[in-house]
């Protein structure tokens, strides 16, 4: 058994485990948790197979952006965990039904010859000049460039769709432009009127009124 | 200066292979290999770790120190010469202190989420190169490597707030997660036109792209200025450091999502923090500020060589601007954050990077890899 083969096997093991509970858990904050540690297992899959560009974007884009703000909205939720599994042993032959339908799809898949996964040979060992994150480029930005495009624009027009779909504009905000805020004038706020100065109503010709009596000796 | 040094370096060599003799003699021929480079990786690592956990414990120090000065105070003074040995005293305090586990806490996420906040403000130094040959692992796609991994240190934040059972904890790493994730976005896009300008994404070709006959005026802060700034305070937003640090503002919220913590599970929170800050002042330092070359010509003999302390200089400059900046700046209001980050930031790198590459095209273009 070779140090790669020990990694293989060893990652498995964690990725199944982490999948698995995933699945089992009870608290959706601990299954969301787990699924960050099965992509990030994925993660090192990926680096076995001398694919270090997909393996950090993974890790970038799964763990350090999906997963957050995954975790943001099932923090925030309350779940009832009872009332969740309420239906599960109605639902249960039926669940099981379509996921042993799809165990053995998978696997006749896999077993048989001509599906093409019976003996994978390991990647050859790539010489040492040689940059994944660049044959990549080349590829999507010559080969791909349209299909890659085409995803560029559906996800744009994605996030198009989810800002239109969440906007609404509320009559009770109280929110300020902060451009106005600071192009404030002092005209805006204040006016100043110009009077003539006139005697004050106490003040008495012999100084004996109110304003005197504050008056230091 | 290396004949003195010579017969500790053969010594070095002499233990080496002893080692190596006692290990083949242990595991066998076939798997020793394996186990001394398990073993030369771990010696680096602390080689890497225990100065980096030293500058955090000084930079805490330092801190103090220059708020100090900056509000007409001495700082701390009192332990040891000069108040020298104030980290160390503050480090004992806080390994003696008890570890209280709030009541209705999840107890192992309370635990682990210290060390998910941690672990990534360590593993981003793996491909930190501090010289052109010195770097524990120079690997391809290192900008892309660091990129990913401190996006993790998120977890440790919302973990905590989560675990501790508490509303200040909550909120707190609510809206330090929201600001760590905006501000991902624009650090982001200011690293993809570093590497536009170094066409490359590692971080020894990016520190060589800026070599050049004009000292400090061939490093990338000047065609990447834009980006340089973005990059710099969207360091400060990420660190969650003032005047950024709503997440911890202590007139709202108490201390945040480390309300609950004590004893030496804050203080792994805070080595995080400092961590955090000293790599964001190397990259900056490495991706805008020449890393180790010098800023003068070549003809000014030693300060005109590169060098490792330059880099250390420039880091140094750029940590001490942090603690500059929160002496002197009040707490931003949090929507003028999300404000700052997403309109302002974004479009600013946004139309930077589009700007660069129709630069790119031109002869005007001066910075390309000599």
């Amino acid at each position: 058994m070779t140090f790669q083969t020990f990694i293989f096997y060893f990652l498995s093991v964690v990725l199944i485990g982490a999948a698995l509970g995933v699945i089992t858990a009870k608290n959706p904050v601990h299954a969301a948790l787990l699924l960050v540690l099965a992509f990030f297992t994925a993660a090192g899959h990926w680096l076995l197979l001398q694919a270090e560009f997909l393996a950090i974007t993974l890790v970038l884009v799964y763990v350090g952006a999906v997963m957050v703000l995954f975790l943001f909205v099932v923090m925030m939720l309350d779940i009832n965990v009872a009332k969740l599994r309420e239906g599960f042993w109605r639902y249960l032959p039926m669940g099981a039904l379509v996921g042993l339908l799809l165990v053995a799809e998978m696997s006749l898949i896999l077993v048989s010859r001509s599906g093409g996964f019976g003996d994978v040979a390991p990647p050859p060992d790539l010489p040492a000049g040689y940059s994944n994150t660049r044959e990549l480029g080349l590829l999507i930005y010559t080969e791909y460039v349209y299909p890659f495009e085409i995803a560029a624009v559906i996800l744009l027009v994605a996030i198009v769709a989810a800002i239109a779909l969440t906007l609404r504009k509320r009559k009770q905000t109280k929110y300020l432009d902060p451009a106005a805020q600071i192009a404030i004038q002092r005209k805006d706020r204040v006016r100043m009127v110009s009077m003539p100065s006139e005697p004050r109503a106490d003040t008495r010709p012999d100084g004996a009124g109110p304003a005197a009596e504050g008056k230091q000796p | 200066m290396s004949a003195v040094f010579q017969p500790i370096i053969n010594f070095g060599y002499w233990l080496w292979g002893l080692l190596a003799a006692v290990l083949t003699w242990v595991f066998g021929v076939e798997l020793a290999p394996y186990a001394l480079y398990v073993i030369k990786i771990l010696l680096l690592i602390v080689c890497i770790v225990v100065p980096l956990m030293l500058s955090v414990a000084y930079l805490t120090l330092w801190e103090r120190k220059v708020i100090g000065w900056i509000q007409l105070r001495l700082g701390p003074n009192r332990v040891g010469p000069k108040g020298l040995l104030q980290p160390i005293a503050d480090g004992m305090k806080l390994l003696a202190k008890e570890i209280i586990v709030p009541s209705g806490a999840n107890k192992l996420l309370f635990v682990i989420a210290p060390i998910m906040a941690i672990m990534p403000a360590l593993a981003a130094w793996a491909v930190v190169p501090f010289d052109p040959e010195m770097v524990l692992a120079n690997i391809d796609a290192s900008l892309l490597y660091i990129l990913a991994i401190t996006s993790m240190g998120v977890y440790g934040v919302i973990i905590a707030g989560w675990a501790s059972n508490s509303k200040y904890a909550f909120l707190g790493a609510m809206r330090s997660a929201a600001q760590i994730v905006s501000y991902e976005i624009a650090m982001g896009f200011a690293l993809v036109g570093v590497l536009m300008a170094a066409q490359s994404l590692n971080l020894v070709e990016i520190v060589k792209g800026q070599q050049s006959a004009y000292g400090l005026f061939g490093w990338f802060w000047i065609p990447l200025f834009p980006l340089f700034l973005t990059y710099l305070i969207a360091g400060v937003a990420e660190t969650n450091r003032a005047p950024f640090d709503v997440a911890e503002g202590e007139s709202e919220i108490v201390a945040g999502f480390h309300v609950e913590y004590s004893g030496m599970t804050f203080a792994v929170f805070f080595l995080a923090e400092y961590a955090n800050m000293i790599l964001v002042s190397m990259l900056c330092a490495l991706m805008f500020l020449g890393g180790w070359l010098s800023p003068f010509p070549a003809s000014w003999g030693v300060l005109g060589q590169s060098s490792f302390l330059w880099l250390l200089l420039k880091a140094f400059l750029v940590v001490s601007s942090f603690l500059w900046f929160r002496a002197t700046f009040p707490r931003y209001r949090y929507d003028q954050i999300m404000r700052l980050g997403w309109k302002v930031f974004i479009p600013v790198t946004l139309v930077w990077i589009i700007v660069l590459g129709a630069w790119m095209q031109t002869p005007l273009w001066v910075w390309w890899k000599s």
